[in-house]
């Protein structure tokens, strides 16, 4: 990845494309990661892998409660996956990753209200 | 030649115009701006599925008792089916990436075949959740009591062999009926069989609102999904791309297909898993 070799004035020119330079001038993107179809599959071997990780150790006397927890962090294993590697954004700019990303502690935020909340109610019959 | 000055010499402010600050396109930000919008509709709806399953902890049913089927298998095999539709869903990821990876080589025969081999994904995940839709409305034989506050009292099972003990009733604070109580109960009761929005033989109807509003959702999604990448794929044949010179909108078109399979993950963990 030579473009992250750049420094000082240079990082301003950093590009991953072109403009097109018809009449919509579109910026037109292109990764230049090696060996993407190497990757991709990895990718895929892995989802599968925690996917039947995930079918095998629900039916084991494994307590639930450690079980629900090891599949929430398994969720988000593969949930990085799937955006990091298929949807790119690995190779994206921080501050676009930063855009996407960060608006969602609003729905940790959420998730730890609610689930409280339901947790009260069930209390309250 | 303004435009060549441009490209050439860029402004030293990143964000003072002239330049793409995120090195992305403007199709592709609100690409990416209309998935955080949906993830936030979906997990408000998974979020709100945890609270209701948190209000009913004891009486929500158990997504191992309810889906239990495999196509042309006889018994009790959860878990398998969803296994097998997540494993759908992926290798459609796959295959969709895989085309966007052929567009930045220009493989205008490639990106045909991968978007093809993405449609089909895309249909067998749908009709494999018709399945699944079809065995949750009919429910099962044996089916389950209703009874006249609505709860529901169902039939006894042996929790290794799968067993059905007809003349035993459970209730759903998990107390045991037998014989002539049993009996008695059922008499007064509504023998139902399946799900649908006002009632559940597997327990609270709730259960079944949420299974159909959220995969339901995701399905439209899904169907959606499928329309857009048949209108890329026609546009492929048609060597759009080749005349546009870039396969910018595989990408945009990947992007939203890649989300769908994102969802189907977390379905797949709270719906079957948890």
């Amino acid at each position: 990845m030579a473009d992250h070799q750049h420094t000082g004035d240079e990082k301003e020119e950093k590009k991953h494309g072109y403009y097109t330079g018809d009449i919509h001038n579109q910026f037109v993107e292109e990764h230049r990661v090696e060996n993407a179809v190497g990757l991709i599959w990895r990718t895929f071997w892995i989802l599968l892998a925690i996917t039947v990780f995930e079918v095998g150790i629900a039916f084991t006397s494994i307590p639930h409660n450690i079980l629900i927890v090891v599949f929430i962090v398994l969720t988000v294993v593969k949930a990085y996956f799937i955006i990091a590697f298929f949807m790119h954004l690995k190779h994206e700019r921080d501050a676009l990753k930063y855009s996407i990303l960060l608006p969602f502690i609003l729905i940790l935020y959420l998730v730890v209200m609610a689930i409280a909340e339901g947790n009260y109610l069930n209390i309250m019959g | 030649m303004a435009l060549e000055t441009t490209l050439d010499q860029p402004k030293k402010k990143v964000w003072g115009g002239g330049i793409s600050p995120f090195n992305v396109s403007w199709g592709k930000m609100y690409m990416w701006f209309f998935l955080v919008s949906d993830a936030f509709t979906f997990s408000s709806l998974l979020i709100a599925y945890g609270v209701m399953r948190h209000r009913f902890t004891e009486i929500w049913p158990k997504a191992n008792d309810v889906f239990t089927h495999f196509p042309f298998l006889e018994g009790h095999i959860p878990l398998a089916y969803v296994g097998l539709m997540t494993f759908i869903l992926i290798m459609s990821s796959v295959t969709m990436v895989l085309a966007v990876d052929a567009g930045h080589k220009r493989d205008n025969k490639a990106v045909a075949k991968w978007m093809l081999l993405t449609i089909i994904g895309g249909f067998m995940f749908l009709g494999s959740q018709a399945w699944e839709w079809y065995h949750f409305i009919e429910g099962n034989e044996q089916g389950a009591y209703q009874m006249f506050d609505g709860r529901i009292a169902r039939i006894a099972t042996d929790p290794t062999t799968h067993e059905l003990d007809m003349n035993t009733l459970v209730l759903p604070s998990g107390e045991k009926v037998t014989g002539a109580a049993a009996e008695a109960l059922k008499a007064k009761a509504e023998h139902i069989h399946g799900a649908n929005m006002v009632r559940n033989q597997y327990g609270h109807p709730l259960f079944a609102n949420f299974f159909f509003f959220i995969t339901g959702f995701h399905g439209f999604h899904v169907f959606s999904g499928v329309i857009i990448n048949i209108i890329i794929f026609i546009n492929v044949l048609n060597g759009v791309y080749v005349r546009r010179g870039h396969y910018e909108q595989i990408e945009k078109t990947g992007l939203y297909w890649h989300f769908v399979d994102l969802v189907w993950v977390f379905v797949f963990t709270f719906f079957y898993l948890v």
